[in-house]
């Protein structure tokens, strides 16, 4: 509503609404990660869980709570930050609390279905078909309040628009195509089979990279008070490109795959060039922030500079592994592992705890002030403990290479790779820990009795209290 | 321009989803029709025990076990060898109790997936 110059808008009620699915999101995580501890130790301890809970069940448990992190946080974001960036009240409010239930209804029955032992049986969010019907049910209400509170103009829509639209968009796509193996035609040949796994699930991880990403660059922005950085043509080609990658690159994991050669050439050639540029928008915006800014948003902008360097040491790591002479080498091997944990953790969740205290700042910028320390000491074990997680998976992907290049046994490269596997398992516990801190923070902040924040600056989504946004000023 | 481009991209990937799954993803492969209802069967064993979790196809899955792609033909493995531990589990794998004929259908899909692994095994020569 527009009344005197002034758009008036109401959103309490969606942040209210934003700050459950963030908690919902940090709790996917913690639990996510304490899965993760324990199908690590699975890998030292042999006999460890061996009957009762398996890495037959700990490796979906921690692959489906993580992804469920990445989305959940990155949904929670656009909830809060949605009424600010569309200058009108949440179109839906009731809807987001439709979704919230939905997802936790469904959450429960994954887990549940886990511990009993029902699986898909295949990889990431692959579910009976009821279940994964239920899962594009509840990303409907996310869909209708995004689009329908934003009424995007695209002509003029920054980019981080751009980039949520074709998360949900991909998002939606990639779910049904991830099914197509109900179909004969895939389930009865195991080449077309696997090909819908890893194109549609490739994809679909590129539809949660648009939101995350998306999420950075909006941050990256409100921080810098600078919406070039958004709408320059350099974002819009890093856009370009990356919804590219989505569309096509998925094919460097499929080398091996007897489908269509050309498939392989042309992912490798776009393969190259994503995150690369991602990087080059940091360093960009780093170059358009001042120290005062830098001061005020210190944690967030703390872990965007973590993700940034997690982005140049993945990139180097997907090169290697994309070159197809190398991919042979490196394939099946935890080097693919330290390319994975490398994007979640490094630069995900990075790029996602940016969000979430940005969020927590705004929300109570008074208890945020009081646990720092914490979110700073978290922060610090969180990533040089993935420093030595990542380095042991990548030496323990070597061992396995030189294994294979000399005929050696499984067991006897397991064995060989006992040390690393130690180092991945301990450094493991540590991420458990550093991010363990973060989450409990966040907890913690959003328990107390709300303070407004202090500092009123220039740009309108630093008045964290207003109900009314100056368009004029 | 925007929007042309994005609806550019758009209709290209809907033609190029077509194009790769439907162009050399053929299965050549001649298999009896008793040998089908095995392979079938040995598939929806592989998925309601969720052997992905641990071991990997085509580079899908986990890498706590060794990777079955081609573990069929593999010299140093083989039948006997994939029997063996289906039969009682290994170090770090449970024994799920499977029963022969259960044994004799997760043999048979690990057969298929072999045979129509034929850049896999070129890789490997290579």
């Amino acid at each position: 509503m527009k009344k005197n110059g002034y758009h008036i808008f109401s959103y309490a009620a969606s942040n209210k609404a934003a700050k459950a699915f963030l908690l919902l999101a940090l709790s996917y995580l913690l639990i996510g990660l304490l899965f993760g501890v324990l199908g690590g130790m699975q890998y030292i301890l042999p006999d460890f869980l061996k009957d009762r809970l398996s890495f037959q069940k700990t490796r979906p448990l921690h692959v489906y709570l993580v992804i469920s992190w990445i989305f959940t946080a990155a949904q929670a974001g656009i909830y809060y930050y949605l009424p600010v960036v569309s200058k009108r009240s949440i179109y839906w409010p009731n809807g987001i609390w439709l979704h919230f239930a939905m997802q936790c209804i469904n959450s429960l029955i994954i887990i549940t279905g886990f511990f009993a032992g029902y699986f898909g049986g295949r990889e990431y969010l692959e579910f009976p078909p009821l279940l994964g019907a239920f899962i594009f049910l509840s990303w409907i209400p996310f869909a209708i309040n995004f689009f329908a509170t934003l009424k995007p103009n695209y002509k003029t829509a920054p980019v981080y628009v751009w980039m949520w639209s074709t998360g949900i968009l991909f998002f939606f796509i990639t779910l049904s195509e991830s099914y197509l193996w109900l179909f004969d035609f895939f389930r009865n040949n195991i080449v077309r089979d696997i090909t819908v796994q890893w194109k549609a699930l490739g994809s679909m991880v590129g539809s949660w990279n648009m939101l995350v990403y998306g999420t950075g660059i909006y941050i990256m922005e409100q921080m810098s008070g600078n919406e070039k950085t958004a709408r320059s043509p350099l974002s819009f080609f890093f856009y370009f490109l990356g919804l590219t990658n989505l569309m096509f690159n998925w094919g460097h994991h499929t080398y091996i795959v007897p489908a269509a050669p050309w498939v392989k050439t042309v992912a490798y050639s776009i393969s190259m060039t994503e995150l690369l540029l991602f990087g080059y928008i940091i360093i960009q915006w780093k170059k358009t922030l001042t120290v005062a800014r830098k001061n005020y948003h210190e944690l967030p902008y703390r872990f965007l500079s973590f993700a940034d360097i997690w982005i140049f040491l993945n990139l180097a790591l997907a090169i290697i592994i994309s070159v197809p002479a190398w991919n042979s080498f490196t394939h099946g091997t935890h080097v693919t592992v330290a390319h994975a944990m490398g994007a979640t953790i490094g630069i995900n969740t990075m790029l996602l705890m940016a969000s979430v205290f940005f969020i927590m700042k705004k929300e109570n910028a008074f208890a945020f002030q009081q646990h720092k320390k914490w979110i700073s000491r978290g922060s610090y074990i969180t990533n040089i403990s993935l420093l030595l997680f990542w380095s042991s998976l990548l030496a323990s992907g070597i061992i396995k290479i030189s294994g294979i290049q000399h005929n050696e046994t499984f067991y006897y490269i397991m064995q060989k790779s006992q040390p690393y596997f130690q180092m991945f398992a301990y450094s493991g516990v540590f991420i458990f820990l550093g991010l363990g801190i973060l989450i409990v923070t966040s907890y913690k902040i959003a328990a107390r009795k709300r303070h407004p924040d202090p500092v009123i600056v220039s740009n309108p989504i630093a008045v964290s209290t207003a109900t009314i946004i100056d368009i004029n000023g | 321009m925007k929007i042309l481009i994005f609806l550019a991209l758009f209709v290209t990937y809907i033609i190029y989803s077509v194009v790769v799954y439907t162009r050399g993803t053929e299965n050549n492969l001649a298999f009896s029709q008793t040998e089908w209802e095995q392979i079938n069967h040995g598939k929806l064993l592989f998925q309601q025990y969720n052997c992905t979790a641990c071991h990997q196809l085509y580079g899908l899955g986990g890498y706590l076990g060794p990777e079955l792609t081609t573990a069929y033909s593999d010299v140093h493995r083989g039948e006997s060898y994939i029997k063996a531990f289906l039969k009682n589990g290994g170090i770090r794998m449970p024994n799920f109790h499977f029963s022969e004929e259960d044994i004799k259908a997760l043999i048979s899909y690990l057969k298929y997936v072999d045979a129509a692994a034929i850049t896999y095994k070129k890789d490997q020569l290579q």
